[in-house]
């Protein structure tokens, strides 16, 4: 890989910002590779579209932007609806499976449906949908390993939901494992 | 004065019958009393004539832009916490430009001494009108009057919370001393307003004599009374002019909260600059014994030739009463009472229904009487100002 | 961690224990990082009531001994440029972040620009001569800040860091040295005897030391024109003595201050001039238009101000053209335009804010300046 750009977006309050700084950190610190975020966002912090873009490489980065991503994770569907179309053929496309109705079956894409929220939502709090999102992400797209997301969490979640926010991850992973495999088998 | 003044810089930009003069010798009086360490004071000024203090005192001096004496005073101490700052600047540029410096270093409680020369106008830009000319006088933009509402100094710091406020005029040069020097020996955001006469502009416009004529002045209209609520500080034209210290309170300052804070945060390792909290007091207490051992040694040289000299903690009145005596022997001034009294009657009805109509759409309907009461007599004694000064010419000419 | 971090952290490690500001987008996060740092290493923060206030507060800390730092974006600078005024004057070190936002007036708080270029330097009124720095990255908002205190210390001069929200927002990896790897200037305080002390020395030099407040020698320093004791002397001939001594302490020891940073500028045809975010946008279209094979250089500027005179001069006449991309509608450009004598072509790359140039626009620039 040299480089991988990846698009992370939803509406404010979910954590996307979150979502983007946690894998950056992960990559820069612990998988010894260089990351950059830029982000995007209205005025208003809550409810308003959000996206954050990482670009991820092996050497420096110059180019801070997203030119031709990758992987793009949307958390709403007013993120779908905007970004989906700038997905290449073969490019990754993680959706919320209770948010986003789909357009279309997307057959030239990867594509893979968490039910982020739900299972947030069973572990207690919404609260957690980045978490799993980000461990169906790790587990789907392997552009950053577990471990350094796991590494990465303490110090940008609080350290009261460090426990519960891994499990969210985990769950997420997890989650994401049994979709490669089912998607393998189908296949 | 040497050692307290640049006497290299003299003569001085001030003129003939200017307060400031008598505020800069009240103010190295009271330094030099106070037992502090000279070499530990930074005077810091603004613009205008009492801008140009920081430039005559011998000590670290800093004169800045218009208005931010305060904001760089209170970088100076928070910097260097041993150091004693006071600013030292005019009511056009502590309250006008700098207005919002004033007010937030008050409610800060920042450990800051600041001087006020009020002599409600601008000075050095030719006389124009400022936060606190009084309603009705002339400056050189009210060419007919001021319209506007002046600030009460001190009610306005009071409400900012200030917790040393004092007023002087710069007639009561012992007590303005001995407010500074208290001022000087105590923490907390302390103001000294005083009320000072600008002959060459404010008196000359509004033709109210020259320097002398004004102690008079002041001598006849100031009424003492410490501890007076501040509510009841304002000065109207030509009107009487409420003196004393009116606020002395203890409140922690803001370095002090700072300190309350880090130190639950930190522990008692807390330092802030390399120094720890013990560490830091224990210096300030043997600053402070310091202090008073200076102190005391000035007072006994004072004492020593004590018959002839005033006590510094001489009662106003009395004081007041010297230089007064002074002055009436030179000048045998006499107000024209009557005058005034007749002048009274006429505008008295129909201010006090102006006054209830305002009122009344104003105030609700428990306060209507009184504020109109208050309103009408405060018109009336306006109005008989103004009557007294259209006739100037009887007391000009005197002279 | 973003730009706007790494500035406090950058401060906190040139030894600035002292940050006066006010809350202003997009540039809060280093207040709020120096606020949250202040207690653990000992240093003081403190929100002012406007910014006015924080750099005057800065000023008086200053010469209180303390090394000092505020930060703001349009606005705020607007009001700071009064006493940025009053530092220079008085050639008080002190450093100033600007994380340069849309424009003007209130214009876009949380989008990016590099409009404030020209007012960093022109802002205050009368000449003066200011150092200002442009950092493209997270580490450089870090290195960046060391070195503009340490220039700011030895020149005794404000030094402004001319970032922009894109830089301030962006997370990186930022690698903080150990304390003994970082090259820091300490202040230098006047220790000799009182009667020798100035607080000036009008030799258009750095490297003189401060006076401290508190120290015994009992200086003066004002706004207005004044002799090396610091006492106001209001002549023209004074006045000539003391604006030729703020300038040229800047302009005569330009060629140690600037720093610049080059990429096969020599035998280009073309020369791109950017700074900040833009060069690394920039950096995209010089890559495509190098796989047209076209001859293209990067020069960076990361010294703004004072501006690299000399080497745009020297490649004038070299290059076929300049192409300068910048967020704005054209400022440092007139620089290039100065320097180049008309001896090359000088394309301004314009842009109005809110949002970085598409490399796009800056490769159909160079291709246009080939033709």
């Amino acid at each position: 890989m040299s480089t991988q750009e990846i698009r992370f977006s939803g509406f404010g309050g979910q954590g996307i910002i979150r979502c983007a700084l946690i894998t950056g950190k992960a990559l820069s610190l612990y998988d010894d590779k260089f990351a950059t975020m830029t982000q995007s966002f209205g005025p208003e912090a809550r409810g308003s579209a959000c996206a954050a873009q990482l670009v991820v490489s092996d050497s420096r980065i110059l180019y801070p932007y997203i030119t031709h991503p990758g992987i793009l994770m949307a958390l709403s569907q007013e993120a779908y609806d905007k970004y989906y179309s700038e997905l290449p053929d073969g490019g990754v496309l993680i959706v919320e499976n209770d948010l986003v109705k789909l357009q279309s079956e997307h057959t030239n894409l990867k594509l893979y449906r968490v039910p982020a929220t739900r299972f947030a939502e069973e572990l207690g709090n919404r609260l957690f949908t980045n978490l799993v999102a980000l461990g169906f992400l790790t587990a789907v797209t392997k552009v950053v390993t577990d471990d350094a997301m796991k590494k990465a969490l303490p110090g940008l979640v609080p350290d009261r939901f460090l426990k519960i926010n891994i499990k969210a991850f985990e769950k997420g992973y997890n989650h994401g494992l049994e979709a490669i495999n089912a998607a393998g088998a189908a296949s | 004065m040497s050692g307290v003044l640049r006497m290299d810089r003299m003569p001085h930009i001030w003129c003939p019958g200017c307060g400031i003069g008598s505020e800069v010798n009240a103010f190295a009086e009271a330094v030099k009393r106070s037992g502090i360490d000279p070499k530990k004071l930074v005077v810091v000024s603004g613009i205008g004539c009492t801008g140009r203090v920081a430039g005559y005192v011998d000590f670290d001096s800093i004169h800045t832009t218009h208005g931010r004496a305060i904001p760089v005073a209170t970088g100076v101490k928070l910097a260097n916490p041993e150091l004693t700052v006071v600013v030292f600047s005019g009511e056009g540029d502590l309250t006008g430009i700098g207005g919002n410096h004033l007010i937030h270093a008050a409610r800060r409680n920042m450990d800051l001494i600041v001087i006020c020369n009020n002599n409600f106008t601008y000075g050095m830009t030719g006389g124009q009108v400022t936060p606190t000319t009084p309603n009705s006088a002339i400056a050189s933009t009210t060419p007919y009057g001021n319209y506007e509402y002046p600030f009460s100094l001190p009610f306005l710091v009071d409400a900012a919370g200030g917790t040393y406020i004092a007023r002087w005029t710069s007639m009561h040069a012992r007590n303005v001393t001995q407010s500074i020097e208290e001022a000087l020996q105590r923490k907390g955001f302390s103001f000294i307003e005083i009320v000072s006469p600008c002959t060459t502009l404010y008196l000359r416009r509004n033709r109210l004599g020259d320097g002398v004529d004004m102690l008079q002045d002041y001598q006849e209209k100031t009424i003492l009374k410490h501890g007076a609520d501040t509510r009841e500080t304002a000065i109207d034209f030509q009107g009487k002019i409420v003196i004393g210290k009116f606020v002395d309170k203890q409140k922690p300052t803001y370095l002090e909260a700072v300190d309350k804070c880090c130190v639950k945060l930190v522990g008692d390792d807390y330092q802030l600059y390399g120094k720890t909290i013990p560490e830091r007091e224990a210096e300030a207490k043997a600053e402070k014994e310091r202090i008073a051992a200076r102190r005391a040694a000035v007072l006994a040289e004072e004492n020593k030739p004590a018959v002839t000299k005033v006590s510094a903690k001489i009662p106003v009145k009395t004081a007041a009463k010297k230089v007064a005596a002074k002055v009436v022997k030179k000048t045998a001034v006499k107000e024209a009472t009557p005058a005034k009294k007749t002048a009274a009657k006429v505008p008295a009805k129909t201010a006090k229904k102006a006054a209830t109509a305002t009122a009344k759409k104003a105030a609700p309907k428990m306060a209507v009487k009184a504020v109109a009461k208050k309103a009408a007599t405060k018109t009336v004694v306006k109005a008989a100002a103004k009557k007294a000064t259209a006739k100037p010419s009887v007391k000009k000419t005197r002279k | 961690m973003d730009g706007d971090h790494a500035l406090a952290e950058g401060a906190l490690a040139a030894g600035c224990r002292f940050f006066a500001g006010y809350p202003i987008t997009p540039s809060t996060e280093t207040a709020e990082r120096f606020a949250e740092r202040a207690p653990e290493v000992g240093a003081l923060f403190i929100q002012m009531e406007d910014e006015l206030a924080s750099i005057a507060a800065l000023i008086g800390a200053a010469w209180a001994g303390q090394k000092c730092m505020t930060v703001t974006c349009g606005p705020g600078f607007s009001l700071m440029t009064e006493n940025l005024g009053l530092a220079a004057m008085t050639e008080t070190p002190l450093v100033i972040a600007n994380v340069q936002r849309g424009g003007p007036s209130t214009g876009l708080p949380t989008l990016t620009a590099q409009q404030d270029m020209m007012q960093a330097k022109y802002g205050p009124h009368g000449d003066n001569a200011i150092i200002a720095l442009c950092p493209d990255s997270p580490q450089e908002c870090f290195d960046l800040t060391v070195e503009a205190f340490n220039l700011s210390e030895y020149y005794r001069v404000p030094v402004i860091i001319l970032t922009d929200e894109t830089v301030g927002h962006m997370h990186e990896k930022v690698v903080i040295p150990p304390a003994d790897k970082i090259k820091v200037v300490p202040r230098n305080n006047y220790s000799g005897p009182k009667e020798d002390c100035r607080p000036y020395k009008f030799d258009s030099k750095g490297g003189h030391p401060m006076v401290r407040a508190g120290d015994g020698y009992n200086f003066h320093i004002t706004g207005l024109v004044h002799n090396e004791m610091g006492y106001p002397v209001m002549t023209a001939d004074q006045g000539k003595i003391v604006v030729t001594h703020l300038m040229e302490k800047i302009n005569s020891n330009a060629d140690d201050i600037i720093r610049l940073e080059e990429d096969q500028v020599e035998g280009a045809d073309i020369v791109v001039v950017s700074y900040g975010i833009t060069s690394r946008i920039a950096v995209k279209a010089i890559q495509d238009a190098r796989k047209e094979g076209i001859k293209v250089g990067s020069l960076r500027l990361i010294t703004i101000w004072p501006f690299c005179e000399k080497r745009i001069n020297e490649l004038s006449g070299k290059v076929k053209a300049f192409v300068v991309p910048e967020i704005n509608y054209g400022q440092m450009v007139r620089e290039v335009e100065r320097c180049a004598h008309g001896r090359s072509e000088v394309i301004s790359v314009n842009h109005c804010g809110g949002a970085v140039h598409d490399p796009e626009v800056i490769l159909d620039a160079i291709r246009k300046a080939n033709k």
